[in-house]
């Protein structure tokens, strides 16, 4: 998986330091979890995790897992993810990618967010149709894919 | 890339959505706002998240914008949402199950009623 971004990059220091859970961008507290928790889940199945990045153009991470790992975390819920990252930041231009054995498929949020205007993503008849179209993107390459099998596995864990 | 007939089919729905908005504009928007931080997630903010969006679509709740934000630090609440609807003061909730994320969509934000018993007093 990999994720790249045309953002504001960080230095070679900063790339050192950033699978430290107590190094962070952010001023509101001194904490990071995300990058170190992914890269965790990562090594726990013999897996990887780079990051490539220079300032003033972009981040470039990539992790890797052995897919038939048993400490592999499972996927999960790969449609809702994407739709929460679309809608929750719609001021980012969203590139999908997904790629399953020697097929891809795109979906580019640009083209939707210019058949809408200024019209809100989160209208109801909207998220439908965006959430097909995600869906379609997947199912295109990987006729086999189902939201059933990987929701299965996202139950959160109760106390 | 989605097709042109998905497109089309969007550009339908908007054109459907508008039609219906015209009629309760004076309704006004409401925000809602999800902690999806990393603490958030760990507690379950993404199945509060699907649910709020569920909840949009199968209710048809129109005028809602959805975003998130990252912790707050109140990581022993979360999962945590905030609804603020119009010039009203922002409402924060705690402890925010999918159950109660449906309850928030439907008592408050189309409702207009807080939902008292997961309001966190700031």
């Amino acid at each position: 998986m990999s994720i790249i971004d045309n953002g504001k990059g960080m230095s070679k220091e900063m790339i050192a330091q950033v699978t430290d859970p107590f190094i962070t961008s952010r001023t509101t507290r001194k904490v990071g979890l995300g990058i170190p928790l992914l890269k965790a889940a990562a090594e726990d199945c013999n897996g990887s995790l780079n990051i490539t990045s220079e300032p003033g153009i972009g981040t470039e991470l990539t992790v890797k897992f052995q897919r038939s790992h048993i400490d592999r975390m499972p996927i999960g819920d790969l449609v809702s993810t994407i739709i929460n990252l679309i809608i929750c930041n719609p001021l980012i231009h969203w590139i999908f990618s997904y790629h399953y054995n020697e097929k891809n498929a795109i979906f580019d949020d640009e083209p939707v967010k210019q058949a809408l205007g200024d019209f809100p993503l989160t209208e109801p008849e909207i998220l439908t149709c965006i959430r097909s179209m995600v869906e379609e993107t997947i199912q295109e390459v990987n006729p086999h894919f189902s939201q059933d099998i990987v929701t299965i596995y996202n139950q959160p864990l109760r106390r | 890339m989605p097709g042109i007939k998905s497109l089309e089919d969007l550009k339908k729905a908007r054109e459907e959505a508008l039609k219906k908005r015209e009629l309760k504009a004076a309704s006004g928007t409401a925000q809602v706002i999800v902690g999806m931080g990393t603490c958030g997630i760990a507690a379950g903010a993404r199945d509060a998240m699907k649910a709020i969006l569920e909840t949009i679509e199968t209710d048809a709740i129109s005028g809602v914008i959805v975003t998130q934000t990252g912790c707050i630090g109140l990581c022993e609440k979360e999962p945590i949402v905030q609804v603020v609807i119009g010039e009203q003061p922002k409402v924060t909730y705690g402890k925010v199950t999918p159950e109660v994320a449906r309850r928030i969509m439907k008592e408050h934000v189309t409702g207009g009623k807080v939902v008292e018993s997961n309001k966190i007093n700031l």
